[in-house]
């Protein structure tokens, strides 16, 4: 409409008001945001605290601040279970660790074969990467199950890693494929011309290249296989295989409402590398939530 | 996004390009043909380096993925229980669900599991994302802890610390007890254990405020300065100009929201302590399949209930598309 007249000259009275209202303003909105976000976070803070805390104060102090700090609910959390905590976080590192490398290396692969090959049926297989990135794991894990069942995989971690290994997390692949599109073709060109094959150029120029989305798909990679329990509580029932999120409904089913603190003590050591990773790899995640869209 | 659809035809662009080969007469002189067939060659080398690549992903689409979408259709016609044979039952599983109370109990929770935390979800993730799209100082702090709760909320760790939060002596309850209210059991009262559910669902809109936020950026400064100079108010300016405008986002983040939340399991199944009580007001969609499949062995049934969601999500996907035509804007 009047994008003739985009910068309004007004007179300095007006603006110097405007000024004042609008650093008002601000700090309104500075307070009701840290309002929100306290809000938003106390819980967890709390838990934080109440994992400090001994049981009856659990159930009747809302404060942040434990009166004493119970160590002690930390040191019986490790030990109440069949097997020590650290157990399970090595039984969960396990999977995280094949996970990741089985993402790194076969989504990425695809990805360089999506982002810059050219092959009969590339368009259709394309879409059909995509639509599975929307597949609901509810409608093939029976099948997965049965067939794992036949290879005699049930109470191994080989159900938890082979997929990856199989670039079965196809968004991850999206996500690459976006990465190298970006990345200029010349340099493809050149190192073809210097005599690099298709590997070459993929280990030699793109890999190095890809640094940045390697790591939001090794930190997602992560943060994912940590947190998940649904395939976790379906391929691994043996005691001696429980990961952290078994371990926590373990003890969430054996001890009940008993032992609050050391549960929460445990729940704090089970977020901790979350935190961590989140910590360390922000800009990734926020990167790579921006350019796919799926969090 | 944008992104997406641009990713949608990927080849387009190199499908079309590279210089139209020589016409293909039979009798075409000698260095033309060898040209031609050199190309061919170079072209076929790129499609065996391109199946080097592929393979594991082919592999795993077939073996992981498709196949097992097949075995699972194949199944849901049969009595399988993983001990024994499948033996075929025709539609017999499909009629059972139409009188399976559990079932339908279970869709009657999904539904408003979903069809209400949704939009509160999407809303307070746009409403956030708008005052955060002002160029409030420390915005990265700000983003931060809202995103934090959506990497965390799928855990069990988060789930035990609602299943506490919600209890009868529950934080919720004690800060209730400071204004003199006497709070409810949330968590084990049929009213309402749903409803916690709802509220752990708003609580990570992080990873959608996120996106909203990619998108506001991406709204030129200009369009607001100009219906500013034309007079437009702060509410006027939201729905003639960041609606529209970001209506091909609030799109996306629908569509995704609602598949994500139709297979929300974790946190129903360890709230309810696996059993989607009390009296069946958290039994997800989800929770029974799992039931049905790996509590019960009656992988048939399960099978048939993994296709009925299949379609469910399928079908509300499309009906999303669909609507998008009279409500999404996409520029010129």
């Amino acid at each position: 409409m009047a994008t003739e007249t985009l910068t309004p000259v007004s007179p300095p009275r007006r603006r110097r008001q405007r000024r004042d209202l609008g650093a008002l303003r601000r700090l309104l909105i500075h307070l009701g945001l840290i309002l929100f976000a306290m809000v938003m976070i106390y819980p967890l803070l709390w838990m934080l605290s109440a994992s400090f805390k001994p049981l009856d104060e659990i159930f009747s102090d809302p404060s942040l601040f434990p009166s004493t700090f119970e160590w002690r609910n930390y040191v019986d959390g490790w030990t109440a279970l069949p097997h020590p905590f650290h157990t399970y976080i090595f039984n969960s590192m396990v999977i995280v660790a094949g996970a990741i490398i089985g993402n790194l290396v076969s989504c990425s692969m695809a990805a360089y074969a999506f982002a810059r090959l050219n092959f009969p049926l590339k368009g259709m297989l394309f879409a059909i990467m995509l639509a599975t990135i929307m597949l609901p794991i509810h409608v093939v894990i029976i099948p997965q199950y049965i067939l794992f069942n036949n290879f005699g995989w049930i109470d191994t971690f080989w159900p938890l890693i082979v997929p990856k290994l199989l670039a079965t997390d196809a968004f991850f692949i999206f996500l690459m494929v976006q990465f190298i599109r970006g990345l200029p073709r010349e340099l493809d060109e050149a190192s073809q011309i210097d005599g690099c094959s298709y590997w070459g150029t993929f280990l030699r120029v793109i890999m190095p290249l890809c640094v940045p989305a390697l790591a939001t798909t090794a930190i997602f990679t992560f943060i994912w296989t940590w947190n998940d329990f649904y395939s976790q509580l379906i391929y691994l029932r043996d005691i001696d295989l429980q990961t952290v999120p078994l371990a926590l409904r373990l003890f969430l089913d054996a001890q009940g409402q008993t032992s609050w603190g050391s549960l929460f003590a445990m729940s704090i050591v089970a977020l901790g590398p979350i935190f961590g990773f989140f910590l360390a790899g922000q800009r990734y995640l926020v990167r790579g939530i921006a350019t796919t869209g799926i969090k | 996004m944008t992104d997406n659809e641009v990713a949608v035809a990927p080849t387009a662009r190199r499908s079309t390009g590279g210089p139209p080969g020589p016409a293909a007469t039979p009798d075409s002189p000698h260095p033309k043909r060898s040209r031609r067939t050199l190309r061919k060659s170079a072209r076929r080398r790129e499609s065996w380096a391109a199946l080097s690549f592929l393979s594991p992903f082919i592999v795993g689409l077939l073996v992981i993925t498709i196949g097992p979408m097949i075995a699972s259709l194949y199944l849901s016609f049969t009595d399988y229980s993983l001990i024994g044979d499948a033996n075929w039952i025709g539609l017999e599983n499909y009629q059972r669900m139409l009188d399976d109370p559990r079932l339908l109990a279970s869709i009657g929770v999904t539904f408003r599991y979903v069809f209400i935390s949704v939009p509160l979800q999407l809303a307070m993730a746009l409403a956030l994302a708008m005052v955060l799209d002002r160029g409030v100082r420390g915005l990265p702090i700000y983003r931060s802890i809202f995103y934090l709760p959506s990497l965390l909320g799928g855990s069990v760790a988060i789930a035990i610390m609602w299943r506490q939060v919600f209890g009868t002596e529950g934080l919720v309850n004690q800060v209730l007890a400071l204004f003199g209210i006497q709070g409810e059991g949330w968590i084990s009262h049929p009213d309402y254990a749903l409803d916690t559910l709802i509220i752990l669902n708003v609580w990570t809109f992080g990873s959608p405020m996120v996106i909203f936020l990619a998108g506001l950026r991406q709204i030129p400064a200009m369009y607001y300065e100009a219906a500013r100079v034309d007079g437009a108010g702060p509410v006027r300016r939201f729905f003639n100009i960041t609606v529209p405008l970001l209506t091909p986002i609030i799109f996306f983040n629908l569509v995704l929201q609602i598949i994500n939340a139709f297979q929300a399991f974790t946190q129903a199944f360890i709230v309810s302590g696996g059993k989607g009580g009390p009296s069946d007001s958290t039994l997800f969609y989800t929770l029974y399949l799992y039931d049905r499949g790996f509590t019960a062995f009656d992988m048939g049934y399960a099978s048939a209930l993994a296709w009925l969601l299949l379609m469910i999500i399928g079908l509300f996907t499309a009906l999303n598309f669909l609507m998008s035509k009279f409500w999404v804007f996409y520029g010129d």
